[in-house]
């Protein structure tokens, strides 16, 4: 019995042992957190890149997550373990340059910038929130916006609600709305869905300038116009579904679609998951508008790729990089991504309906930067920003909320 | 025992808790095995239970051909580990069970009470170490500090069996004038393998299941198989065929032990909790 | 004769040597890093938190008091408090379910083989892979919620996982009010055993230090509010569902032990507990169980250690980012490899091993000892 036990023990060994392993060759490792619905978009890059380079093996590593929580940690700990990817994810911004550009860990790529061109390609609002005094970090490869609100116009038009301009029209559609047997009229998901809610919510009621200042130091979170924003995300938060954390944000854009929630504030690549995943038409399938009271507001966030020292294909990822930031790369990129594209002189003809809309919106809106998606707090914010949502879900208490977000300012010594 | 003693009625309900139990630890087993066999689309909350229309073993092949990697490195994680930490357990509990030194009770609680430590405690200064050595991010490092806090379950193993040897065995062979490592290689290791199967057993169920460590200490490519599964199911939109074939693929080397070597495992088990 | 033993005693502390040292690095010098770290300020200087070689200032005990007093550190105090309550539940379901398994197999049915393998089989399964399934089992909409559906029944609607709910809240400015009359409590019972045993001086001296503490509880416990605001913490009811999958887990382990400590049960005793006309019920709850103590006692110990420490279930069924189910195992993660606040983590690192140590240090003296006297 024992001898037949190791037998078959030692036979599956064998048989994990002898499958075969991959050759080595010249390689490039891209770490991301873009998968399943946002995987396409990143497939086709590598495919353009190994068509371009064929003797470069694209590894693609990505760790799934969305806006990239899990990712992030994992990313941690490689860096710090010195075994840096070639290129990896980030929001432009402070995300990038709070964690590792102050650390000293990231290569300065303006060299590439003069050589490419690209200075005068990109938007100089953009090329400066990528940079530092000492040099520019990273290579934006598209923008997405923040402030957006779905909805199903059919359905809209069935309820007999119109999409509301400002948060007090929305609180009042979504009373509307309960009354005619739509339990949560607002679907949202997991943590980081409700981190960008609030966000939403706060830069309609602080409007543009406060919501900067907030970021440069100047209004203090313990503002009582702060804490108002808190009051009205309390409001709004009560036309939301109680199940929300255990909803991925697809998922919470499903519940949206399939008519058991009227809106769904998301960011824009919702458009992404809407018209390439699940192929409805931009405007039918569904329909779009600026989160309340935020109109002629663009809060932006721009995923991007930036060179770590010490990068074991340094080359390779160099020829990345120069990829991403062409024209090509990013009109092959960002319709399927769900995004525009960051360079100025894209081919909009390729853009579905909603992301030609966006891009006008990009040239003609008043800019600001998003906190949840890294452009305008440093990640030691951003991650403990969480923690001030929890205080706040746990007693409903606006103020106790807003002075720990303070505390954190102070700690982080945001805006200084 | 008390066999015989309860009367028929008793046996019945007696009978009726335990099959009820019983089915109540195979849910999930059955839940998972029929999951992982419906096709994608046809996995939806409220027809969780149904048995599927048509049977799908395609989610086990993919599950197989994207694990594999991970499969392989955690069975080189695990056997390297399990042999070494078994390797200097056995030493170490022959050296408290049959030459115990004045201390040596010292020593051993010492040694112990590296197993119980929760690793969180010690994880930043670890990092920081496996980094140093150039370790990080590499299968090796993993096998290192398995081995190192393996070392304490294994060495309370090997004491615990070794004091049951009896003196008069290593006595008689030190007087017919054998040394240390003669009475270990001659008397004490013959002896052992029960033992050593005991650990082996014991370190493999261990370290094959590691999370922590695994996910600390290791990237993309020398990654084991439960931080690939636990990124699999972490991730959105999932659809759970798939995490349910590769959460069957990470649980069968350590079921396929249990099954064979149950005796083994209760053993190791015991002696984990229970101390000399 | 005696010279020889010598010599393999010496030898025997030299092959001891390297696992000396091994455990030496890697338990107690890295204990002592991580608590020299905890009293740092690594990580709160983003320029220094990640870079190669991180300059860091000593601040003394400021982490620990913002973990228990900082505005921002409430999750850590939820998450000690749902340690506690995960603790209880966790041991409380594999202690009954254990045992009641043991006992039903200690009749011996027929298939007793295969009814301990069922039993026992989830123990030789990872955390993770548990996690995965009950995530699955435990979504809202389907699983366990569908299963009163088969026999025609409304399904249940319990939001396992997701469930924001919480029960039996306390607030954190009350405990340190809460503590001195816990303490005030316990003394005052010393005190009456003490008299109960005439031993005056030591009944007098603990009646003073209840007084004391009952006074301090009355007039200075409402000012000792560490916090600004009221902070609610309670159980949460999503870790229903995380006991459920551990206990399925563990539960089998425990009747291994407890079966092992009734096959210790000499049958004579049983036999004269049944002669002297003492039922089933009496058998167990007199004779049987009294004798099985130290094995619950060990149970209680390994399975607390285990729940203290638990990390890979929590962030395989729940995610590492869902506030409701955190512990203090997975927050420490969260706060050193996501908001690079090692300092922090390294905090939490040395509470989560001091709560361990409450528990491990006295049973391992206890076990040791009683080791002498074998």
């Amino acid at each position: 019995m024992r001898l037949r036990g190791a037998f078959v023990v030692s036979a599956v060994v064998a048989a994990i042992l002898a499958a075969p392993s991959a050759r080595a060759q010249e390689k490039l490792e891209i770490f991301s957190w873009w998968a399943g619905d946002e995987g396409p978009a990143l497939q086709a890059l590598i495919d353009k890149y190994s068509a371009l380079y064929p003797n470069i093996q694209a590894i693609n590593s990505t760790v799934t997550g969305g806006s990239g929580v899990n990712a992030r940690a994992v990313l941690k700990t490689r860096m710090l373990g010195g075994d840096p990817p070639d290129s990896f994810q980030v929001h432009a911004g402070q995300e990038l340059i709070a964690t590792w550009v102050v650390a000293g860990r990231m290569e300065d790529l303006s060299g590439l910038f003069k050589s490419e061109g690209w200075t005068a390609k990109f938007p100089p609002g953009l090329i400066s929130l990528l940079s530092t005094k000492s040099g520019t970090w990273s290579v934006p490869v598209n923008i997405h916006r923040s402030n957006v609100m779905w909805y199903v116009p059919a359905r809209l038009r069935e309820w007999g609600v119109s999409p509301p301009k400002t948060w007090d029209e929305f609180l009042a559609t979504c009373e509307t709305l309960k009354g005619k047997g739509v339990k949560s009229p607002l679907a949202l998901g997991e943590n980081w869905t409700q981190n960008h809610l609030w966000e939403s919510v706060a830069l309609g009621v602080l409007g543009p300038d406060d919501w900067s200042a907030l970021w440069s130091g100047k209004l203090k979170f313990t503002d009582p116009k702060v804490v108002k924003a808190w009051e009205t995300f309390g409001k709004v938060l009560a036309c939301s579904n109680p199940d929300a954390s255990g909803l991925s944000w697809q998922q919470a854009v499903d519940r949206m679609l399939k008519g058991d929630a009227a809106f769904n504030v998301m960011g824009d690549w919702a458009a992404g998951y809407m018209a390439t995943t699940l192929k409805l038409v931009p405007g039918e399938g569904f329909g779009y508008a600026p989160s309340p009271s935020t109109s002629g507001v663009f809060m932006m966030l721009s995923d991007s790729f930036g060179l770590p020292k010490g990068a074991k294909h340094r080359e390779a990822a160099l020829k990345w990089l120069k990829l991403l930031g062409s024209k090509e790369g990013q009109d092959i990129f960002n319709p399927l991504k769900g995004s525009i594209a960051a360079r100025l002189d894209s081919d909009l003809g390729k853009y579905n309906a909603y992301l030609q809309s966006a891009a006008k919106d990009w040239k003609s809106n008043k800019i600001v930067g998003s906190l949840v998606h890294g452009a305008v707090a440093p990640e030691a914010f951003g991650s403990q920003f969480g923690t001030v949502m929890e205080i706040y879900l746990a007693g409903k208490n606006a103020k106790a909320a807003a002075s720990a977000a303070q505390a954190i300012a102070d700690q982080v010594r945001l805006g200084r | 025992m008390s066999a015989g003693r309860a009367r028929p009625s008793w046996r019945w309900a007696m009978y009726a808790c335990l099959a009820l139990a019983a089915g109540l630890f195979l849910m999930p087993v059955y839940m998972m095995l029929l999951t992982a066999l419906k096709e994608p689309a046809a996995i939806g909350l409220d027809t969780a239970w149904q048995l599927p229309r048509t049977w799908n073993w395609a989610s086990f092949a993919r599950a197989w051909t994207s694990f594999l990697p991970k499969l392989q490195n955690s069975l080189v994680l695990t056997v390297a580990a399990s042999g070494a930490s078994a390797m200097l357990g056995s030493l170490n509990g022959y050296v408290f069970a049959k030459w115990p030194f004045p201390g040596s009770r010292i020593v051993f609680a010492f040694i112990l009470f590296g197993m119980f430590i929760p690793y969180q405690a010690i994880l930043i200064p670890l990092f920081g170490f496996v980094k140093s050595i150039g370790l990080y991010g590499s299968i090796w490092g993993l096998v290192l500090v398995h081995t190192v806090y393996g070392l304490p379950i294994t060495t309370l193993i090997f004491r615990n069996y070794y004091v049951d040897i009896p003196d008069s065995l290593i006595e008689s062979s030190a007087l017919e004038g054998a040394g240390f490592f003669t009475i270990y290689w001659k008397v004490v290791f013959p002896l052992s393998l029960p033992g050593f199967v005991v650990v082996i057993i014991w370190q493999f169920t261990q370290i094959w299941n590691e999370f922590l460590f695994a996910v600390t200490l290791s990237n993309p490519q020398s990654q084991p198989i439960t931080v690939a599964l636990a990124q699999l199911a972490g991730g959105e939109a999932v659809k759970w065929n798939l995490p349910m074939a590769g959460a069957l693929l990470a649980a069968l080397p350590t079921l396929l032990i249990y099954v064979v070597f149950g005796r083994y495992f209760v053993r190791g088990l015991l002696a984990g909790s229970v101390k000399g | 004769m005696r010279w020889r033993r010598h010599t393999n005693q010496i030898i025997g502390f030299l092959v001891l040597l390297p696992s000396m040292a091994l455990v030496g690095v890697f338990v107690y010098s890295f204990i002592g890093r991580t608590l020299y770290a905890s009293l740092t300020d690594w990580g709160q200087d983003p320029a220094q938190a990640l870079a190669l070689n991180p300059i860091t200032r000593f601040i003394g005990l400021d982490n620990y008091r913002q973990l228990f007093t900082g505005v921002i550190d409430a999750r850590f105090r939820q998450d000690l408090v749902s340690t506690v309550f995960f603790t209880a539940f966790f041991l409380a379901g594999c202690l009954l379910v254990g045992l009641l398994l043991a006992i039903l197999i200690d009749h011996k049915p027929r298939g007793e083989g295969f009814f301990r393998g069922v039993f026992l089989f989830p123990f030789a399964l990872s955390f993770v892979v548990t996690g995965t399934i009950w995530r699955w089992l435990l979504q809202p909409g389907g699983g366990v919620n569908q299963l009163p559906t088969m026999v025609g029944l409304p399904a249940g609607s319990f939001a396992w996982l997701t469930s924001k709910q919480q029960v039996w809240r306390f607030d954190w400015n009350a405990l340190p009010a809460m503590l001195a009359w816990a303490a005030a409590l316990s003394l005052a019972a010393l005190a009456l055993s003490a008299l109960r045993s005439r031993r005056r001086g030591r009944a007098a001296a603990a009646a003073a230090g209840a007084v004391l503490a009952a006074g301090w509880a009355l007039l200075a416990g409402p000012a000792a509010a560490p916090l600004p605001f009221p902070e609610l913490h309670g159980f949460n009811l999503a870790f229903v569902g995380i006991v459920v999958a551990a206990v399925w887990q563990m539960a089998g382990y425990t009747m291994a032990l407890y079966l092992a400590g009734l096959s210790g049960v000499p049958e004579e005793i049983r036999e004269a507990a049944v002669v002297e006309g003492a039922s089933e019920w009496q058998l167990y709850t007199r004779v049987i169980l009294p004798l099985l103590a130290p094995i619950t006692l060990s149970a209680m110990i390994v399975l607390g250690h285990i729940s203290l420490k638990i990390f890979d279930l929590v962030f395989a069924m729940a995610g590492p980012d869902n506030a409701y189910t955190d512990v203090p195992a997975l927050l420490m993660y969260i706060t050193t490899f996501r908001g690079n606040q090692f300092a922090k983590g390294a905090a939490i690192g040395v509470i989560l091993l001091l709560l361990v140590a409450v528990i491990v240090v006295p049973y391992l003296r206890s076990q040791l000892k009683e080791g002498v006297h074998e």
